[in-house]
């Protein structure tokens, strides 16, 4: 199972990363110069493993907390954005009429707006800050949720069983909480999991802009952003390595994405 | 005279989970047909009807492989045959009627163009009298005003019409042998049994066989000379109609008979009980023991062979031996 | 004489088309219901049997009230049901529940059995969960499933039995009308006799009236104490299941004994005499709906719509030949 493989380390890492660091990641390292290459390197050591930066901070530290930010934002993030744009999609879908016409308005009003953009003005109107940042990534990325879910609540609302659970005299609410909700709940974890990804990289290119994350908490996107410069006099450690981190966790969520999507959808899992 | 189609212990298995799981959908199934017969291939969802019929056909999906026994068609052997000569034979002298006349219709080309396509492909038919025998064919399906009609899309078309355009494609090509799979189950009844009468002048007016896979007892009554009664993919029982509808003798077959409702009769039905098997989980000696009211320890032990009953007539089961003996004894006591 | 549980009086559904998208052309109507009256008695079998396009459909969706009619009362108990509301409206939806044709859509897939046996329950009483639990193994074992099964999800369930958790949950609620489309031509021809015992053990048993929608006249014939014929929105006969099966006055009924399967190959029906399909609901024919069709049609057929009447005890027929 390649992407629990790459996954689990990730978090377990991210956890623990109290434990697990060397240093404190936003304190230089006593005694440590700057930009002090990877420990197999010549002029590297021991004590900094992956090199330290511009501070003299331990590359391997910040690395290893900018992965718990990284995967904070993005889960919390996608819960945020899945809430809300699993509500609306619900709300649209089965009570449909003006709602319905209202919701989509506003879902495609939204959509008009380019998302990374939209994110980095509403970063820089309410300030930078780590919760601030998951609200925002959430106000972005529900409208893909909101299309998914109400289409599904379409073909779902003419199922028997929901019609039967209205002859029976259910209310709405009843219908839509204990029907709807969690047949659509499939549907929402497969779309979480492909937008878990999307998610952290959006975390990451406004970390990389200077309104994510705001320093000196590590975060991969401004590890990046940092370490830019110093690429073309070939201190790649600066780079590669959070580079790498985004790429994995990025990779092996879409991969466990696309497993759940096959498994949780039961025509597909008997191909 | 040899039979226009003979199958001979056919075996056939689907494989999952990369081979770890054999289906063994159908199980040693034998039987003949000669020219211009019907036969009914009785039996219910997963008992292998489907699966014999595509094995006939050289259809079968591809988690599916014939694994034993013969298909001879024309004194021909089918399970060697290479793709390209299925095809060959796939449409020219053997056809398939499917149950969804939606599924089987293109509905992006005419009436003409379908019914006119194997008569194009296998007799190279063209030009005039290309269109003369699209207008026969239809005819021959009884669509009013064909000249017409053979302009038309399916999607214009009724549930009942869309299932004769179905019929007279199958008649294109000239075929000997026509596999009807559950035909008229999407039919209403008044125009199933206008499309049967007309499977039945078709099989007057060219003499060709037909098999009628069904798990409907009254169609077989109605259109069969023959009948094979499939369960857990063996033929349990196979006899002509009117000796089995009279006295089968395998117990699946009489359970069958008796849980039909019969019109004019508030008898209480026969209810099988328990469930139809399931394939991966076969239980032991006889497949039906589970469910008969018949069964005896020998029934749970060993799996009956195929055993004649009467002319033309076997059954697959241990019971007419008991009866047998019982007689015996009974009559020389 | 009791009063009948439930009557349909001149009942009329048509829908609207439009034609056209931006020209105001004129409207047409589908007459989908057109004039229906049949009535259900307590501890009844009343089979409605017809073809595509009867009409049959919508009249369960007028009675199960996902439909309003156009014209004509619907009454259940005495009582109408247009415009029924709050607690009458709950009754209603108490004591009329619904079993649909395809086992497999009908039970919530994410919840378990007990669930949804006792979802009526929930919505229409105020039961403890013991009470509940009480009554859904009460439910589950009238229906021939043992209690234990409540814990589990319909996906682990045969056809068959998935027919018996729908029947078991049109029950809870001591239901007095059961409206029962196709319930069994989805399963199985050995489960079907089955499940069409149990139903019927359930009405000696429990008194609950049916009305059980159809297409194959056996099935229909077998387990109705009644049955009504239904052409094209209307009802063309209604009589007695025997007696229907001896004696079918109206041509179509005529028709679909002949057409009916034989149950022995020495039955020789004669052929089918009518031909073509059903018309179109949209623009049915004038007067009698089957005159084009019918074997003794006659001029007057085309003029007048009969009006049905009583030729037979217990035995009416809409019919210019009576």
């Amino acid at each position: 199972m390649l992407p629990l493989a790459i996954l689990v380390p990730f978090i377990l890492i991210a956890l623990g990363a109290d434990f697990i660091a060397p240093y404190d990641p936003t304190e230089p390292i006593p005694g440590a110069k700057i930009f002090e290459p990877p420990f197999w390197m010549q002029g590297g050591s021991m004590h900094a493993l992956l090199g330290t930066d511009f501070q003299s901070r331990d590359v391997l530290s910040r690395l290893i907390f900018g992965a718990r930010v990284s995967l904070i934002v993005g889960v919390t993030g996608t819960i945020v954005a899945g809430s809300i744009g699993t509500a609306l999609g619900i709300l649209a879908g089965y009570l449909g009429g003006w709602v319905d016409q209202v919701i989509m308005r506003i879902t495609d009003a939204w959509l008009a707006l380019p998302g990374l953009v939209f994110a980095i003005f509403l970063a820089t109107m309410v300030g930078p800050s780590m919760w601030n940042i998951v609200i925002i990534l959430g106000l972005v990325f529900w409208t893909r949720y909101a299309r998914v879910i109400r289409g599904e609540v379409l073909s779902l609302r003419e199922r028997e069983y929901v019609k039967l659970a209205e002859i029976a005299g259910a209310s709405r609410t009843r219908v839509i909480l204990r029907h709807i909700l969690p047949n659509v709940m499939n549907s929402t974890m497969v779309l979480a999991s492909l937008t878990i990804g999307v998610v952290i990289i959006a975390e990451a290119s406004l970390s990389f802009l200077g309104v994510g994350v705001p320093p000196p908490e590590p975060a991969w996107g401004s590890m990046l952003s940092d370490g830019r410069s110093m690429l073309m006099v070939g201190d790649w450690w600066l780079t590669v390595f959070p580079g790498l981190g985004i790429l994995l966790v990025v990779l092996a969520t879409q991969l466990l994405g696309d497993w759940l999507r096959v498994r949780l959808d039961p025509q597909l899992r008997n191909l | 005279m040899a039979p226009l189609l003979r199958v001979s212990g056919l075996q056939a298995h689907y494989s999952s989970f990369g081979g770890s799981r054999v289906v063994r959908a159908v199980d040693g199934v034998s039987f003949t047909l000669r020219e211009g017969e019907t036969i009914g291939l009785v039996g219910e969802s997963g008992c292998g009807k489907t699966t014999t019929c595509l094995s006939i056909v050289g259809l079968l999906p591809p988690a599916a492989r014939i694994v034993g026994g013969g298909i001879e068609f024309e004194g021909e052997e089918l399970t060697t045959k290479r793709p390209r000569e299925m095809r060959r034979i796939r449409g020219r002298r053997i056809a398939m009627i499917l149950q969804d006349p939606m599924a089987s219709l293109n509905p992006l080309f005419s009436v003409y163009w379908q019914v006119a396509e194997p008569a194009y492909h296998h007799q190279g038919m063209r030009g005039r009298s290309l269109r003369q025998r699209v207008r026969d064919l239809l005819r021959s399906v009884r669509i009013p005003s064909p000249e017409v009609r053979m302009h038309e899309y399916p999607h214009q078309m009724s549930g009942g019409m869309r299932q004769r355009v179905v019929g007279a494609i199958a008649m294109a090509g000239g075929p000997r042998l026509i596999i009807a799979d559950e035909p008229t189950t999407n039919l209403d009844v008044t125009i199933q049994a206008q499309y049967l009468d007309v499977l039945k002048d078709i099989q007057e007016e060219t003499g060709v066989a037909l098999i009628f896979v069904t798990h409907n007892l009254g169609i077989v009554a109605k259109m069969c000379d023959k009948m094979a009664v499939m369960y857990a993919g063996k033929i349990v029982e196979q006899g002509s109609v009117r000796d089995l509808f009279r006295a089968a003798k395998h117990p699946y077959t009489q359970a069958l008979l008796g849980s039909m409702p019969k019109l004019g009769s508030k008898e209480p039905l026969y209810a099988i009980p328990g469930q139809p098997p399931n394939l991966a989980q076969l239980p032991s000696g006889c497949a039906f023991h589970p469910r008969c009211a018949h069964a005896m320890p020998q029934c749970v032990a060993q799996e009956p062979d195929d055993r004649r009953v009467g002319p033309n007539w076997t059954a697959r089961c241990w019971l007419p031996d008991r009866q047998a003996q019982e007689e015996y004894a009974s009559a020389v006591a | 004489m009791p009063a009948p549980l439930l009557e349909l009086r001149n009942v009329q559904k048509y829908f609207p088309v439009s034609t056209g998208a931006l020209l105001r052309r004129k409207l047409g109507w589908v007459k989908a219901v057109d004039g229906v009256d049949f009535a259900v008695w307590p501890g009844e079998t009343l089979g409605l049997i017809g073809e595509s396009g009867c009409g049959k459909t919508t009249t369960s969706k007028l009675i199960l009230l996902q439909e309003t009619p156009t014209a004509g009362t619907i009454r259940f108990g005495g009582e109408d049901i247009a415009g029924l509301q709050g607690q009458q409206l709950m009754r209603y939806r108490r004591e009329v529940q619904v079993v649909f044709q395809d086992p497999y859509s009908s039970l919530s897939p994410r919840m378990r059995v007990g669930d949804i046996v006792a979802e009526p329950l929930e919505i229409h009483t105020d039961l403890s969960r013991e009470a509940l639990q009480e009554r859904v193994a009460e439910v589950l074992e009238l229906v021939g499933l043992q209690p234990e099964v409540a814990r589990l999800f319909p996906h682990e369930f045969s056809g068959g039995q998935r027919q018996r958790i729908a029947i078991a949950r049109a029950l809870a609620t001591h239901t007095r009308l059961i409206v029962l489309d196709e319930p069994v031509s989805a399963l199985d021809v050995s489960i079907r006799a089955q499940i069409m015992n149990q139903l019927e053990h359930l009405q000696h048993t429990l008194g609950v009236s049916y009305l059980f929608i159809g297409h194959d006249l056996a099935t229909v014939a077998h387990i109705s104490h009644r049955i009504a014929v239904m052409y094209l929105g209307q009802i063309v006969e209604l009589a007695d299941s025997l007696e229907l099966c001896a004696k079918p006055l109206h041509p179509y009924t005529q028709a679909l004994f002949t057409a009916a399967l034989p149950a022995h190959p020495d039955e020789r029906h004669a052929r089918l005499i009518i031909t073509g399909e059903v018309p179109s609901a949209l623009d049915p024919p004038s007067g009698c709906r089957f005159h084009p069709r019918c074997p003794h049609a006659m001029p007057q057929c085309a003029q007048e719509a009969p009006v049905r009447k009583e030729v037979a005890p217990q035995h009416t027929v809409a019919c210019h030949l009576y």
